[in-house]
């Protein structure tokens, strides 16, 4: 048994859903019992869907445990093939339903439905949300796909590719598709389809007539590539385009791939954030430390953008999705560093908090962390929030993307030239210590306040801080003299932080029972980069 | 006139048959668990620990919202392939996992091993589980660092046997038992049944203190040691309409349940004191200068509301139990017409006073089938739905106002002075419909 307050991933029957939803003409019937309907509401209130998934649940109670629950699944698949009508029917159990062994695949095949049954096992006491959205694309290509359909002859047309991944609920997928599309569009290659999002079972027949694959997000869409790759000789390109260096060798990899002139592509003018990057308000950008977490495939993107586009310093790098740990741990070894790979939020926020970072990248699990902690926070990977589906273009891929992420990770950090004159004006007394970080959005406390809100009555909704809320730099608790402690209330609130826990740590090792004044400077000249 | 008699003077008689539409099909509700969120909230030192699939933390995670808690009172013991190989190693499992809770949290003071789907169709027995831990903890043994002792109880919140507020029902039904008993002299207690934010409990309490009943007693409590004695001389009121098995229990114990509509608006809470009142024997005179102020407060925040959803047609899909009073309050207090009012189950003895004062011709169903319910709403065309998250979005794009369900069930709504409130919570949504123009 594994304990979870919360958790990265949903069971792989939401997996599934997530595809179901994405699609067009797909209907899941899921045996499942009253309650499992919960995941409607993902969809419906997170991404705002104004449809509810294609999705049939059973709705199993006790009192049919001992009967028949394998009449009410074929009474409800018989329902909703005739309501809905779809073109392909999706059947398979979630957690409890497993627990029963109806075999819904065998139920749904004796019945003779009018449309294509493709049965969906996902052990749910074994594997999580992404493997099973990856699966379950997997089988809808196996089982939709018609092995006879080939490119047409290459000779007079542009090429031709399928860009596979994006789903409901992903993170920008919605956007990234347009941005990728757009580059796609300057190479002169066709999209013949995209899948999971939008595609119908029509469209999957036909998946064999593209060229090549281009797998946008592996942890959905590689499964499938890869069969793709074996059935029909397909080749995959795998490189993401996120980040400008990502997306320059994604579109050198597709060109070369496609025999097409990247030129036009690559000189895009809307790629700003090179020079965003360059010009001289992002220089107190440099050394920045930032810790990332998320799907290994963001994370490893946006250690990638940090390190070699940003220059900020990694400190921290993890994934929750072990399927896909190899590529974190080989990323990490390169930033010099120990790869996290957990799913355990506690853990996560134990070691952000040991990082120190002055920029947490992450999940929405994050944003609360470095909100506890007081450190700014941008958002890089699912799972999402209502946020994270922004009603403007704001995709992550592709040299928009770049633009999109430069804004968004640096907005959260203080302006350089703001930096500059809170440290010039510190001692002014009009600059009040007790404002707080400006940039906090008031999530950090104003100084001596300790934020010990009540905890909300039978509020669900809002943020509020509540246990090791942003911990103000409240000095005096480690022997320190009035002099040291008033010195180091003229640090700027920025920096106090590291300083105090610097001094701290430096008093320890020296074995000093007081921190003066002289302990201060003595710790800064040692820890000074 | 009582408000009481008042209140039933303006209902419409009935001829005792009641027509209900019972349906069974797909349900598009949450299950038992997700009390929880409201539950541990109200019981300050209780931890709530789900045994089930990574689905149930899930679904917690997607009903509570946004995370705010970095360790909130309530966590799954995720079950896992190998748990499911052998019940010994499960049981052992769950042992560990508690060990460990308990000696993280030690300002916990109840624990509720919460029973799911999996963990009921494996037949995992944790009524025996809280026994068998439970008997550790409370001797201090193994990493219990306290003296006072942990409470262990087990009740099931899974879906195949509770639907969404039917979880609250069988966590308080685990505490009466633990309710000790009262002297066999003891004077008449009230005892308020239902979890209620405390801000409407306090204001309840103190209307109950000024009309002179002085012996009363809330379930749940909001903390351990404050649960309540109970015993022939108790006398209970529910405060929500969904403990039909608390109110068994409480029976069991000698307790006399007191008749009363829900206490939702100007008269329904009006008749919901008076029906106190007239059990403990308060002077009606008395009970009149007590709540003439609450009342007329609620009455006049509720005449703002009146123009905005009198004659306005409204539906509820089953959710809460809350439905038939609402429509209540609604009908008469609003001049609301309710079209169907559906409920996921109708506890007839409780809801009596409710269900009389419906307009005649309400159509009430039990249970559901959410396309044939969905099929009626479109034929309906009702001015508002009341429908769960999942619908909301859907029947908007189709031009339908809805309210969310959800939010009647955690905001504070009972009472005299959240009358305003509830009616905000209806009136909002065909206020935006009208002020958009986009």
């Amino acid at each position: 048994m594994q304990l979870a307050v919360w958790t990265y991933e949903g069971p792989p029957h939401v997996g599934a859903m997530r595809v179901a939803t994405a699609m067009r003409g797909v209907h899941y019937l899921l045996h499942a019992p009253q309650g499992d309907t919960y995941a409607d509401l993902l969809f419906t209130m997170i991404e705002r869907r104004s449809a509810r998934p294609p999705v049939t649940y059973t709705t199993f109670q006790a009192r049919d445990l001992g009967k028949d629950t394998a009449s009410l699944f074929q009474n409800a698949a018989r329902d909703a093939v005739e309501r809905f009508q779809p073109q392909a029917l999706l059947v398979g159990a979630s957690c409890t339903a497993e627990l029963i062994q109806d075999d819904p695949a065998g139920l749904a095949a004796n019945m003779n439905l009018p449309c294509p049954v493709i049965p969906l096992e996902l052990p749910s006491y074994q594997r999580k949300e992404n493997w099973g959205a990856a699966e379950t694309f997997y089988q809808i290509v196996r089982h939709l796909a018609d092995t006879s359909i080939r490119p047409a002859p290459r000779e007079g047309r542009r090429p031709r590719v399928n860009l596979l991944g994006p789903a409901a609920l992903g993170f920008r997928h919605r956007d990234d598709i347009r941005e990728v599309r757009r580059i796609l569009d300057l190479l002169g290659i066709d999209v013949h389809l995209v899948a999971p999002l939008g595609a119908s079972p029509e469209d999957i027949r036909t998946i064999g007539a593209a060229d090549f694959n281009i797998v946008l997000y592996p942890e959905i869409g590689d499964e499938a590539a890869r069969w793709l790759d074996k059935t029909f000789a397909q080749p995959v390109i795998r490189t993401v385009p996120i980040g400008v260096g990502a997306t320059r060798a994604f579109i050198n990899e597709v060109a070369a791939l496609a025999g097409v002139d990247p030129t036009l592509a690559l000189d895009d003018p809307s790629s700003r954030m090179p020079w965003w990057s360059r010009s001289v308000d992002s220089t107190y950008l440099t050394g920045k430390r930032v810790f990332i977490f998320g799907d290994a495939t963001h994370a490893v993107a946006a250690a990638r953008i940090a390190h070699e586009e940003l220059g900020f310093t990694v400190c921290g790098l993890g994934c929750y999705n072990r399927e896909f740990a190899r590529d974190v741990r080989i990323a990490a070894k390169e930033y010099g560093l120990e790869p996290l790979i957990t799913d355990d939020h506690l853990t996560v926020e134990e070691a952000i908090a040991a990082a120190a970072p002055e920029l947490v990248l992450g999940t929405q699990m994050e944003r609360h962390i470095a909100k506890r902690l007081g450190v700014p926070c941008a958002v890089i990977s699912s799972p999402v929030h209502v946020q994270d589906f922004p009603a403007r273009f704001s995709p992550q891929m592709g040299f928009e993307g770049a633009n999109v992420i430069f804004d968004t990770w640096v907005h959260p950090l203080v302006m350089g030239l703001e930096e500059h004159l809170l440290t010039m004006f510190r001692d002014d007394f009009e600059f009040s210590d007790a404002a707080g970080p400006s940039h906090l959005h008031g999530s950090a406390p104003a100084h001596g306040q300790a934020a010990a809100k009540p905890e909300p009555a039978l509020a669900p909704a809002g943020d509020i801080l509540v246990k090791e809320a942003a911990a103000p730099v409240a000095a005096g608790e480690l022997g320190w003299t009035d002099e040291a402690e008033r010195e180091l209330r003229k640090i700027p609130f920025f920096v106090r932080g590291k300083a105090k826990r610097n001094t701290e740590k430096y008093a320890g090792e020296m074995g000093l029972a007081a921190i003066t004044l002289e302990t201060l400077y003595d710790a800064k000249a040692h820890y000074a980069r | 006139m009582s408000p009481a008699q008042a209140l039933a003077a303006t209902a419409t008689p009935r001829d005792g048959t009641l027509e209900v539409l019972r349906e069974r099909g797909q349900r598009e509700v949450f299950c038992g668990l997700t009390g929880i969120v409201w539950l541990h909230r109200k019981m300050q030192d209780a931890f709530f620990l789900v045994v089930g699939s990574r689905t149930c933390a899930h679904l917690l995670q997607s009903a509570a919202g946004v995370m705010i808690f970095a360790e909130p009172r309530f966590a799954t013991a995720i079950i896992e392939e190998r748990d499911l190989a052998g019940m010994a190693d499960c049981h052992a499992e769950l042992d560990r996992v508690v060990d460990r809770l308990l000696a993280r949290r030690p300002e916990i003071r109840t624990l509720f091993l919460v029973g799911s789907c999996p963990s009921e169709v494996i037949k995992l027995d944790l009524a025996n589980a809280a026994q068998r831990i439970g008997a550790r903890h409370l001797k201090g043994e193994n990493g219990a660092s306290n003296s006072e002792g942990v409470r262990i109880l087990a009740y099931s919140g899974s879906g195949i046997e509770t639907t969404f507020t039917e979880g609250e029902d069988a966590c308080l039904t685990t505490l009466v038992p633990e309710m000790a008993a009262e002297m066999p002299d003891a004077p008449l207690s009230l005892l308020m049944v239902g979890t209620l934010p405390d801000i409407v409990e306090d204001q309840f309490l103190r209307l109950f203190a000024e009309l002179g009943i002085t012996n009363v007693g809330v379930l749940p409590a909001r903390r351990a040691g404050a649960l309540p004695a109970v015993g022939p001389n108790t006398r209970y009121l529910l405060a929500q309409p969904f403990l039909g098995e608390t109110a068994r229990a409480l029976e069991d114990r000698g307790a006399v349940r007191i008749d009363a509509p829900f206490p939702f608006g100007a008269d329904g809470t009006a008749a919901w004191l008076s029906a106190a009142a007239a059990t403990f024997g308060i002077d009606e005179m008395h009970l009149n200068r007590v709540i003439a102020p609450g009342r007329e407060r609620a009455k006049r925040a509720l005449e703002r509301y009146r123009p905005a959803l009198e004659g306005k047609r409204i539906t509820f899909l089953p959710d809460s139990q809350l439905e038939i009073p609402l429509a209540r309050f609604l009908a008469t207090e609003l001049g609301m017409i309710p079209v169907e009012v559906g409920t996921p189950y109708l506890h007839r003895a409780h809801l009596a006073a409710d269900l009389a004062r419906l307009p005649e011709g309400t159509r009430i169903s039990e249970g559901q089938d959410v396309e044939r319910q969905l099929d009626r709403v479109r034929a309906d065309r009702p001015d508002l739905t009341v429908c769960g998250l999942g619908l909301a979005n859907p029947l908007e794009a189709e031009g339908l106002s809805t309210k969310w369900s959800i939010e009647l069930v955690f905001s504070p709504v009972h009472g005299f002075d959240q009358a305003g409130d509830l009616a905000e919570l209806f009136a909002r949504p065909l206020r935006r419909r009208d002020v958009l123009r986009i």
